[in-house]
């Protein structure tokens, strides 16, 4: 069943009033192809109008959204002869991030990404998006095999956080994660990282330490989830979408920062309406992004995730 | 004197062990609720002498406790944090960022500098919680990443002492990037072949637990510092369930594996001259030949 957000519904009834017109010129066998063709350009124009006015909040929204596709659906989609392997080697693994080989436009890659379920089975299953240490020390080692054997990184990057959980917590996911951070510094091969749904924090930084750091129009990335903030900041939940709006966590904001280097167009909508030409518009950018760094030696590719990351920061000096 | 006064009502029943009270007057403490003497907790490195609870030091407390008098020497002026973000439009940070400079003294929530322990030199950050938590914002990454460069330009051990509430949360996602910042020029550092001491006090949590204080070669910790990347309460929330006792503690990370040491604070600066010799290079003079002759 499709599921909508609130300020979906003027798009959804213009498309419901299309239908139905189109059944009903069938059944009685009436033209009304000109009708049909004034709602639709109806339907564009106020498509273009409500996703080019969306609000911070209602953006995290369409990031959270349940029929965005996940990035496992865009392995799906992007990649061929993908080989997922399995485990941290220590203690589990963690299916709420995968990750293996694949082919991208006939090249070898490593792709790692994480998981989020679609319904609770599934859900359960990947621990609602949020991984355990396991799946970032599983990660790790999926990154240095393929920086051992000279391979690509892709990661695909989808997560409400890291899980605030007590075996989480037992097991040392905030070590995991730092270790990440510094040892990523350490590959030798090119590295893109894409944000296609919700950035969540360290969690999603964890992943995140590439040469390229892409996200996806619709896409968020904050240090912290608007109710989060709104809760410590505010202590109020009307507070959410202003917390959204401060905290500069959509796409154009982050590329004014400097925190991404590049926003991946999504159709109009959203990437749920069309999944087909978003990942479309995902493998390009990421097939580009690849071909930018495929030249570079290894000291260069190393030396500028360096500054990349060496230069983010604003204060005053003295 | 200490007993008679637990039994009986404090003369300044609402005084609170806030670091900001002027030396002097009484305090009751978080540990044992027993009333004693600021004075008492003065000479006794800010540790009540009843119960060993560890109240918070200010950043010059701890670098006069873990450096040769004279020796620290600070790294630049000290950086200012701005608005970038121009938080939630109301100029709300720019004008706590003020008022807690002036409280505090500081510029922002480290204080990054050389020093020598017994005469060894080493690169040294303290953060201190007065100032936003000791939050990590862009001026405590930047800060943290210029002392690291520095040490491992001229050589040097790196010690940090750390406290954070997390991540700066005015300063969005460029907060955030602080954590990969810092990392990356630890793994330069380390990549020289340096060590790097993390000392873990009450409470290093988020963003902070995430990076620069889960990555030393040796991690010390205060007694029962919570540590920990999600905090207990949104643990708690998260899960439903009741958290183990002592859950996040410096004992509770010693039995799970993260923590090197537990170390009181009495004996945190010989234990970590003694570590800053064993993590340098043999260079004394006839010991190193006589032993591998021997």
């Amino acid at each position: 069943m499709a599921v909508h957000l609130e300020f979906e519904y003027p798009i959804i009834e213009l498309e419901e009033k299309i239908v139905a017109l189109h059944r009903y010129s069938k059944t009685h066998a009436v033209d009304l192809a000109q009708g049909m063709e004034l709602l639709e350009q109806q339907l564009a124009a106020t498509r273009e109008k409500l996703f080019s006015g969306l609000t911070a909040w209602e953006k995290v929204q369409l990031a959270r959204h349940p029929q965005r596709p996940y990035p496992q659906d865009y392995i799906q989609a992007i990649f061929s002869d993908y080989l997922e392997l399995h485990g941290d080697r220590t203690y589990a693994d963690d299916h709420a991030i995968v990750g293996g080989f694949a082919k991208l436009n006939g090249r070898k890659v490593m792709v790692i990404a994480t998981q989020k379920g679609r319904n609770l089975k599934q859900n359960i299953d990947v621990n609602f998006g949020s991984a355990q240490p396991e799946g970032y020390r599983k990660a790790l080692r999926l990154m240095k095999l393929a920086d051992k054997v000279g391979c690509p990184i892709i990661c695909l990057i989808d997560t409400p956080g890291a899980y605030p959980g007590i075996a989480a917590e037992e097991r040392h996911i905030g070590e995991a994660i730092a270790i990440n951070l510094r040892e990523m510094f350490r590959l030798k091969v090119p590295v893109v990282c894409a944000i296609t749904g919700e950035g969540g924090s360290g969690g999603a930084l964890g992943l995140c330490v590439g040469n390229r750091v892409l996200i996806m129009q619709c896409g968020y990335y904050s240090v912290i989830t608007p109710e989060g903030c709104a809760a410590i900041l505010w202590r109020a939940t009307d507070a959410v979408p202003k917390a959204a709006d401060a905290l500069k966590l959509t796409s154009t904001d982050l590329l004014k920062l400097g925190i991404v280097d590049e926003i991946v167009p999504e159709p109009v909508g959203g990437a749920h309406r069309d999944p087909k030409t978003a990942a479309q518009l995902l493998r390009d950018a990421l097939c580009n992004n690849l071909a930018m760094l495929a030249a570079k030696s290894d000291d260069e590719l190393r030396a500028e995730r360096y500054e990349r990351f060496r230069k983010l920061g604003q204060f005053s000096e003295g | 004197m200490q007993g008679f006064f637990g039994k009986t009502i404090s003369p300044l029943g609402k005084a609170s062990p806030k670091a900001d009270i002027p030396a002097g007057v009484w305090l009751k403490c978080k540990g044992c609720e027993q009333t004693i003497a600021q004075s008492a907790l003065d000479s006794n490195l800010q540790v009540c002498p009843v119960c060993g609870h560890h109240f918070p030091l200010t950043a010059g407390q701890r670098i006069a406790l873990l450096s040769d008098e004279g020796s620290f020497q600070q790294l630049g002026e000290g950086l200012s944090s701005v608005d970038t973000l121009d938080f939630a439009h109301d100029n709300s940070y720019p004008r706590k960022l003020k008022e807690t400079q002036a409280k505090t003294g500081l510029k922002d929530a480290v204080v990054c500098g050389c020093a020598t322990l017994d005469g060894t030199p080493y690169a040294l950050a303290v953060m201190d919680f007065r100032f936003f938590g000791a939050s990590m914002g862009s001026v405590v990454g930047e800060e943290i990443t210029r002392l690291t460069e520095e040490a491992t330009r001229r050589h040097l051990p790196l010690v940090i002492v750390t406290a954070s509430g997390g991540a700066r949360m005015q300063e969005g996602a460029l907060s955030l990037m602080q954590m990969a910042k810092t990392s990356g020029a630890l793994m330069r550092h380390d990549e020289a072949g340096l060590p790097y001491i993390a000392i873990l006090t009450h409470p290093t949590t988020g963003g902070v637990t995430a990076s620069f204080a889960s990555l030393g070669d040796v991690i010390l910790a205060e007694p029962k510092a919570l540590i920990g990347f999600a905090g207990p309460r949104v643990i708690k929330e998260t899960t439903r369930s009741e958290l183990p006792p002592g859950f996040q503690s410096a004992e509770f990370l010693l039995d799970h594996g993260l923590v090197d040491r537990v170390v009181p604070r009495a004996k945190l600066r010989a234990e970590l001259a003694q570590l800053l010799v064993y993590l340098s290079p043999e260079t004394t003079a006839g010991c190193t030949t006589a032993g591998r002759q021997a």
